[in-house]
């Protein structure tokens, strides 16, 4: 079976996110990029089904800054194949433009399953994995927990309260990854860079982008953040007579 | 052109989810704005009597066997139909894994133009804007209401649920589904969260416990108080160490992540290895003797009172006020 | 002599093989069996294979059962047991971080100490801080702490920081008493911000040995940015890291931990210490000052000087000090090594202190406020008792 997982990098949060001169976009010189975390889990589900038998894992990229990092992350772990696909990312890309870009090449590759992140932080125009079913004609499942693939797949998805559905999917199908079956594994540095010697990351060149489909961001702002809590002041009781009132106020009551 | 603002509404297992009624509210904002009507859509199979407090003005129903479970490929052929047939200027659907399995793939198949994350809709006059929440909450992004119809995902928090509500039931009508065979996607099985496990990453009202509740004695006063209040008891690292709480009552870096919609966090100083865990709660607020305590640059309240004068007086007050309301 | 090879060697031919680096490493053959590492490590009672054990497992070929436990991980790299080995076998470096590597290498690693090294590896600092902000501890503080960059390019010494007492809020305290005595004492000095990366020398004992070495290379990248007369550190575990592993790197720069730079000063900083310190004071020897780079008296010689004080000694001192439980990864690992245990050795050192009757604990690395800070929070009869850095009192005493 042919295992195909798109993967995207998104804005790292640990940096501060810096709105630039326009106050539509986010500046990219002070953006740190790293995986999105729920493609972590897809790469991680993938391999998973590899080692039980399924077939071979190939991971699909934007040749974006960064990116080598993760591809190579992902051979260690035991991806097969690694792909790269050049274009315009520069003035950063939404997810209807990627996901069209996506379905042009991985039909090429004609997989069964396509794994990718069930959505990422940074989304603003819904995520890729469903826009690729539609494009490439196949189901689509998403918040999905756990996978097993024979001639068709079984999937658990994750309904609130956790409850959880057993679903079957018909292949070729795309799963929108919530949580791989196990965190996904910590590979040392020492083998990633071994595998940095040995595993190619091909390229190819990505189809023109095609933006349409997204909202126009007129602008972005930061949420009030909160200062330093407000303190009650009084005894016990008086405390416990004021949280009363905030908890009407605020619907806990 | 359709100034009607089309709900999508999320149900399962005879419950409608509380994103359906802040959809609700939402979709009054907008409909205002626009000059048309709610219409809120409900696929089902004999779920009508769900549709009954629903602040709509009119239920499209649509009823059918499949949507006895929910599959995003019924979703969707249906759904599809309902937007061709009706053009409303937008459909809001929820963004969750009941909408997020059928928006984007509406979007791409009808090709109109998609939001998601959106938690607000300014309509002050001018064409109605959305605002949408970003990046773990650190970025709210504005723009323009695509026209002439646009599908929306909606995420908590801008609108209380409440006023989605309706005290009269709604205008129902019937819609017809395709044909709804061949479905790709269908359910075997459901499986229920295991009975008597608390989870409080899924709690609304956590009551939150760490070294200053002292011994297990006192445990119990936060478990008459989490009562009172409707939660439940979480701790931090070292309540559970000493074994006075069950290790799934641990909140933070090596327990679970929470979002409940009020952390009270008692004695808890706020170290990172916990407060990294309760970032995304809508309210916190702390008690602690130490007004130092790193808790108290992520709380919205606190006081400086010893939790174990606070807890048995607030558990009081609070029965009173549910008693009177 | 050499062992003859084998073809097809089994897992357990291969690694112990490999433990045989000369010249220190061929000494795991001549192990006696003796007991002592075990009966001495601080968790050994907790372990499937303590060290002895371990080598037993080896030469009984078994050794992959020892990978099939997890108890390896209960190891805090304190070199007691290398302290105590007649056979001067280096049982923390070469046995117990390599049984920690081969477990990563087969993905085993505790969930607390991936995220631990993720954090490293992606950010440059253990708590997964932003690197750009590891200069912020020194804004708006009364102390002037220059950072090496476009103004300055050299300095007498360059005082490396470290992860923690860069960015955790407890150590940044002994990180602005650090800076106030740097100024007191007039030396020229310079910090490099953002440049640095964390030491990792924990991570290494942890099993982490690709990672501290990519760390290394960009410290090393960054020192030779500059000029500088020596380098002094915060952390005993950096201390270690550069006079001890990064010159096997091929980068060897003149380093001291702080308290030989300061001991060297006594004189001029002895008249600065003008209030006098209440209660008893004991001091904890870190493992990585004591033990692995002896360095026991010149900590002692700084608390000396303090008007007032009174030294006591806890039951273990010097070469037997009870580590903190901070090292070889334990750093991150308190939940595991509480399910294992149920106890703390910060814990076990607390009831020590007390037993000397001091009223203040203090310490020389940044691991140790936080740990013993919290193990007497859940000790109430310790409620009373105080833990500072050495420099925190010398501060507080310079007024």
């Amino acid at each position: 079976m042919n295992i195909v997982v798109p993967i995207k990098m998104v804005p790292d949060l640990v940096e501060e996110l810096v709105i630039d001169a326009s106050g539509a976009r986010l500046d990219p010189d002070a953006l740190r990029l790293r995986l999105n975390e729920f493609d972590d889990h897809a790469i991680e589900q993938a391999i998973l089904l590899k080692e039980k038998g399924a077939g071979q894992v190939t991971v699909v990229a934007p040749d974006i800054e960064g990116v080598d990092d993760a591809l190579f992350t992902a051979a260690a772990k035991g991806a097969d194949r690694l792909i790269k696909l050049t274009g315009n990312w520069n003035n950063g890309v939404n997810n209807h433009a990627l996901a069209r870009v996506f379905a042009n090449f991985i039909k090429t590759l004609r997989p069964e399953l396509i794994l990718t992140g069930v959505q990422a932080h940074n989304d603003l125009d819904g995520a890729v994995g469903p826009q690729m079913a539609e494009h490439l004609g196949m189901a689509y499942v998403g918040y999905v927990s756990g996978v097993i693939v024979s001639d068709k797949a079984q999937v658990r998805k994750e309904f609130p309260g956790g409850m959880i559905a057993e679903m079957n999917v018909v292949l070729p199908a795309v799963l929108g990854i919530q949580a791989a079956e196990k965190p996904p594994r910590y590979v040392p540095i020492s083998k990633v860079r071994a595998t940095m010697k040995t595993a190619k990351i091909e390229t190819f060149p990505a189809m023109e982008l095609e933006t349409a489909g997204a909202p126009t961001t007129v602008r972005l702002f930061q949420p009030e953040t909160g200062a330093r809590a407000t303190m009650l002041e009084g005894d016990a009781d008086a405390v416990a007579t004021r949280l009363v009132e905030i908890f009407r106020e605020s619907g806990v009551l | 052109m359709n100034s009607d603002i089309f709900v999508v509404i999320e149900h399962l297992r005879g419950q409608v989810s509380d994103i359906s009624y802040v959809m609700l509210a939402a979709a009054r904002g907008l409909a205002n704005a626009t000059g048309g009507k709610v219409i809120a859509v409900m696929l089902g199979h004999d779920v009508e009597a769900l549709a009954r407090d629903l602040a709509a003005d009119r239920v499209l129903y649509i009823e059918h066997a499949a949507f006895a479970d929910f599959s995003s490929d019924a979703y969707q052929r249906t759904l599809e139909n309902v937007i061709k047939e009706n053009a409303p200027r937008a459909v809001l659907f929820g963004d969750t894994t009941i909408g997020g399995d059928v928006a984007a793939w509406l979007s791409t198949h009808l090709a109109l133009p998609l939001v998601s994350a959106c938690r607000t809709f300014r309509a002050d006059g001018s064409a109605p804007k959305f605002v949408s929440q970003i990046c773990g909450g650190k970025m709210m992004a504005e723009g323009d209401l695509p026209a002439p119809t646009a599908l929306v995902l909606m995420v908590p928090g801008g609108y209380k649920p409440e006023q989605g509500r309706a005290a009269q039931a709604p205008e129902l009508v019937h819609g017809s589904a395709p044909a709804l065979d061949d479905l790709r996607v269908t359910v075997k099985e459901y499986i229920e969260p295991a009975v008597g496990d608390v989870d409080v990453a899924k709690e609304a009202i956590l009551v939150a416990i760490g070294r200053g509740v002292q011994n297990q004695d006192n445990v119990e006063l936060a478990e008459e108080l989490a009562k009172s209040l409707g939660g439940v008891v979480a701790g931090s690292r070292p309540v559970i160490d000493q074994g006075w709480l069950a290790p799934t009552r641990l909140v933070g870096k090596s327990g679970k992540a929470v979002k409940p919609k009020l952390y009270l966090a008692l004695g808890i100083s706020g170290a990172p290895e916990h407060t990294e865990a309760i970032g995304d709660s809508e309210m916190i607020i702390a008690i602690n003797t130490d007004p130092t305590a790193p808790i108290f640059d992520i709380a919205k309240f606190g006081a400086q009172v010893d939790m174990l004068d606070l807890m048995p007086v607030l558990t009081e007050q609070v029965q009173q006020a549910k008693g009177l309301a | 002599m050499t062992i003859p090879a084998i073809t097809n060697p089994t897992f357990n031919e291969t690694f112990y093989t490999s433990l045989q680096t000369p010249p220190t490493g061929e000494r795991v053959r001549t192990c006696l069996q003796c007991g002592m590492c075990s009966g001495v490590c601080p968790f050994g009672y907790v372990m499937d294979f303590p060290p002895g054990r371990m080598i037993a497992a080896l030469r009984s070929e078994i050794f992959d059962r020892v990978m099939n436990t997890d108890t390896v991980w209960m190891c805090v790299a304190c070199y007691a047991c290398t302290e105590v080995c007649p056979s001067g076998i280096p049982l923390t470096e070469k046995l117990m971080a390599r049984a920690k590597e081969e477990l990563i290498l087969a993905g085993k690693v505790p969930a607390e100490l991936q995220l631990a090294l993720e954090n490293s590896q992606r950010y440059g600092n253990v708590l997964g801080q932003s690197p750009r902000k590891r200069a912020d501890w020194t804004k708006g503080i009364q102390a002037t702490v220059p950072v090496f960059g476009k103004e300055k390019k050299s300095a007498e010494v360059l005082w490396y920081v470290g992860d923690y007492a860069s960015y955790h809020p407890r150590v940044q305290t002994t990180s602005r008493a650090l800076a106030q005595i740097l100024n007191a004492l007039g030396v020229d000095f310079a910090i490099l911000g953002p440049d640095e990366f964390g030491d990792g020398d924990s991570q290494r004992l942890a099993g982490e040995r690709g990672l501290f070495e990519v760390l290394a290379g960009k410290n090393a990248q960054a020192f030779r940015k500059y000029k500088f007369g020596e380098i002094i550190t915060t952390d005993p575990h950096a201390f270690n890291a550069i006079k001890n592993i990064y010159p096997t790197l091929g980068f060897a720069f003149p380093v001291r931990h702080y308290t030989q730079f300061l001991a060297e000063r006594l004189d001029q900083l002895k008249p600065l210490l003008k209030q006098p310190v209440n209660g008893k004071i004991t001091f904890h020897d870190p493992c990585y000052l004591g033990r692995a780079n002896n360095i026991y008296d010149e900590p002692r010689a700084l608390l000396q000087a303090l008007p007032g004080a009174e030294l006591v000694e806890m039951s273990h001192s010097g070469k037997t000090s009870l580590c903190c439980g901070g090292g070889g990864g334990g750093m991150w690992l308190d939940g595991f090594h509480w399910e294992k245990a149920h106890t703390r050795t910060s814990e076990w050192r607390i009831r020590e202190a007390l037993a000397a009757n001091a009223t203040t604990l203090t310490v020389a690395c940044p691991y140790e406020p936080p740990r013993f800070e919290d193990a007497i929070k859940t000790i109430r009869e310790a409620s009373g008792m105080e833990v500072r850095d050495v420099v925190e009192l010398l501060a507080e005493s310079m007024g």
